[in-house]
């Protein structure tokens, strides 16, 4: 899967232009070169490089998953990540939460004309790493170019296809009164990050985003036979918009703690600041897990066990088969709703 | 958080609480004024510590909520000219017109941009000097000298196109056109934090005089809040009114004196109609005669709107204490965030919109506390 003489450092190695043209999507020779020097490149692997329309490769035995994601997001780099990265990221996260080992990716680029060559060879070495430390492999993938002014940089479209290698039924569906709540982690990170870059406000610290990929913590809580009802990625909406969703399909009550929820001081105080509130913001490289009772402190110690999900903790609990309701007890102690967050928090940040 | 949590200790609430409950004896009506209390109150359940007795009723402060509809309208018209960049504070940009939003004017090709202050608007104005930049200003007078100040260093930098859409209120008319109405509840108020931070506390001392009604200058944080009102009821239980500061970290007897001289020269105090309320004297901000240039109505020419509120909607009546935002029949089905009659439902501090945020299951379905140990 290495190209062996590939080195992310070295020079971008196509230098006739320094920007994207219109021809690079034109289907000749500059794009022909853009494909080769660029992707094929960087992507390289034994599927790819067969050059065909359509990637072919067998799967092990086991039910598929299959996923895709779009990723929008500007600024194109960010403290913590970029829209490589997130873009590989997102769609393995996505696989992982239905408990699947990810394997291939696709990945569609759309690329304003105009935007410099050297951002998108940042971008596709990011890419790529992120892609080796997933162990997941990209194995087509499509680039078109459009007219200046008609996109806003770079657009990244990715797919995944994972492989499903357990018995459990892991559904919004499926999950039942009693089941724990666990958070992997801090929240609001990437959200924030985006939005203090955006808006330039500063900070005593920078904040970084959270954007990981999350599928190592869920593949060992599955090889250690726990118990998983549901997952579900704290993205667009963050926790409270993932507690809602599942609390309507599964038709239940779920309370969690104020107190019991992990947000660094950082963030609190950005929210704070811009009125925002940490469970509707935005994250990358978080998850929720509703899991049965009786597996619920083994699941926290092996997924404490995991750099991604560290900062996992109990946030709550489901209680009972009900109209679909989300209630946080604040830190007085009294309890309300944790609604979703109406229509838009932040301007396009995945 | 530093500055915050200690502000909001679950066991210090639980002791004024206790300190409420054992001084009240009698039935007693307290508003609060600043829609970011509500919000507080209702978000962290302060009113669910409180006695029966005491009944807190949720005032006018919502800026976003006070904007008279044709104002709303004023600036729908001018953001949808192609010249223009219209900025705002990200609230008002979905608070319905009588028939669109600022969200909807950007979305068909307005260049509505939000900003978190109103020097980002001068600022754009300065980089973009082909086109008309126009800042919509809003709220009370905690806002009012960074608008001020905008004004003020627009024209210093001779920026010809900078304007101001304007709809600055004052706090303390307000208290007393609510005071001065026969249908009038309350007994006291927790005055608002943020505005005394800027404008001291001495104007309310003739209204505590007039209507024998006690103030507290109260913060935003549950203990700031429960404080204000433990202190608020300890006046109407001696039978004492006064004008008292809780906030004292924040607020001083005489405020921000450069940023009220900074006010009182842009500035001139108008008659202003609030929305849901009606028309009250000397309670508004308008340019005065020297930055008259930077009037954006004036400019583009939209003085002349006049619409008439949905007739559905009981914002007014919320905004002065008179009903609670569920008694609304049209709450939570036909009226909500997402369909907005009024801007109560629509602003971050809008009472409406609590409720529905943090309350709308209450009534159908009462919760039942079962805790994991």
């Amino acid at each position: 899967m290495n190209a062996p003489d590939f080195n992310a450092a070295c020079p971008l190695p196509i230098a006739h232009y320094s920007h994207v043209l219109m021809a690079h999507g034109g289907g000749g020779t500059l794009m022909h070169q853009l494909l080769e020097d660029v992707f094929g490149k960087a992507f390289s692997n034994p599927i790819l490089d067969t050059r065909h329309d359509s990637a072919q490769f067998t799967v092990p035995p086991g039910k598929l998953a299959m996923t895709t994601d779009s990723y929008v997001v500007r600024p194109l780099f960010f403290p913590g990540g970029d829209i490589g990265s997130m873009a590989i990221h997102g769609t393995v996260n996505d696989l992982a939460m239905s408990g699947a080992r990810p394997l291939y990716l696709t990945s569609a680029f759309i690329i304003e004309e105009g935007l410099p060559m050297e951002t998108l060879w940042r971008v596709v070495c990011s890419m790529r790493e992120a892609a080796l430390k997933c162990g997941v492999q990209i194995v087509t993938g499509d680039t078109k170019v459009v007219d200046k002014g008609q996109g806003d940089g770079l657009f990244i479209n990715t797919a995944g296809i994972g492989v499903i290698e357990h018995s459990q039924n892991i559904a919004p569906q499926n999950v039942q009164p009693g089941d724990v709540v666990i958070v992997s982690g801090d929240l609001g990170r990437h959200g924030m990050a985006i939005m203090a870059l955006r808006e330039g406000l500063q900070f005593e610290s920078t904040i970084e985003s959270d954007s990981a990929p999350v599928h190592e913590p869920v593949l060992e809580l599955i090889q250690a036979g726990i118990e998983i009802h549901c997952l579900r990625d704290l993205t667009r909406g963050g926790l409270a918009s993932a507690l809602n969703e599942i609390a309507e399909a599964a038709g239940v009550n779920i309370a969690i703690e104020q107190k019991l929820i992990p947000v660094r001081d950082d963030v609190s105080a950005a929210c704070e600041m811009l009125g925002l509130d940490p469970l509707h913001v935005a994250n990358e490289g978080r998850f929720v897990a509703f899991i049965a009772a009786h597996d619920a402190d083994r699941a926290l110690e092996l997924m404490r066990g995991h750099e991604v999900a560290a900062g996992s903790n109990v946030i709550g609990l489901v209680v009972a088969k009900s109209a679909p309701l989300v209630t946080v007890k604040s830190t007085l102690g009294v309890r309300r709703i944790l609604d979703m967050p109406s229509g838009e928090q932040l301007p396009r940040i995945c | 958080m530093k500055y915050l949590d200690e502000y909001r200790d679950g066991d210090l609430a639980q002791k004024l609480a206790a300190e409420i409950h054992r001084v009240t004896t009698k039935p007693w009506t307290i508003m609060e004024v600043c829609g970011g209390q509500t919000h507080a109150i209702v978000k962290f359940g302060i009113d669910e510590l409180l006695p029966q007795k005491i009944t807190l009723i949720h005032g006018p402060g919502c800026p976003v909520c006070v904007t008279p509809l044709e104002v709303i309208d004023q600036a729908l018209e001018i953001a949808a000219r192609p010249e223009v960049i219209f900025t705002s504070f990200g609230d008002m940009l979905r608070v319905p017109g009588s028939t669109t939003d600022l969200l909807s004017v950007k979305a068909t090709g307005g260049d509505v941009r939000i900003v978190y202050s109103p020097l980002d608007a001068v600022k754009i104005a300065a980089e973009n000097p082909a086109r008309e930049v126009v800042f919509f200003g809003v709220g009370f007078e905690t806002t009012a000298p960074a608008t001020a100040m905008a004004v003020y260093q627009a024209a210093q930098k001779g920026l010809k196109n900078f304007s101001l859409l304007i709809s600055h209120v004052l706090v303390p008319p307000a208290i007393e056109a609510l005071m001065s109405s026969p249908n009038c509840r309350v007994q006291a108020f927790l005055a608002a934090g943020h505005v005394c931070a800027v404008m001291g506390y001495e104007e309310y001392f003739p209204l505590v005089k007039t209507y024998r009604v006690p103030i507290v200058v109260t913060g935003f944080e549950p203990l700031d809040i429960l404080h204000g009102i433990l202190l608020t009821v300890q006046q109407l239980e001696s039978g004492r009114a006064e004008v008292e500061n809780q906030y004292v970290r924040a607020v001083s007897r005489g405020g921000n004196q450069p940023a009220q001289d900074l006010v009182k020269k842009v500035f001139k105090v108008v008659p202003r109609k609030w929305r849901g309320i009606g028309e009250i004297a000397q309670s508004g901000l308008g340019l005065s005669e020297n930055y008259a240039a930077f009037d954006a109505a004036r400019k583009f020419k939209v003085t002349d709107h006049h619409v008439e509120e949905p007739a559905e909607c009981i914002a007014g009546l919320i905004l002065q204490g008179q009903k609670k935002p569920h008694e609304c029949p049209a709450f939570g089905t036909r009226c909500t965030p997402e369909h907005p009659f009024g801007a109560t439902m629509v602003s971050s501090e809008g009472a409406c919109a609590a409720y529905y945020r943090y309350r709308r299951h209450a009534a159908a379905q009462p919760w039942r506390p079962h805790e994991r140990a």
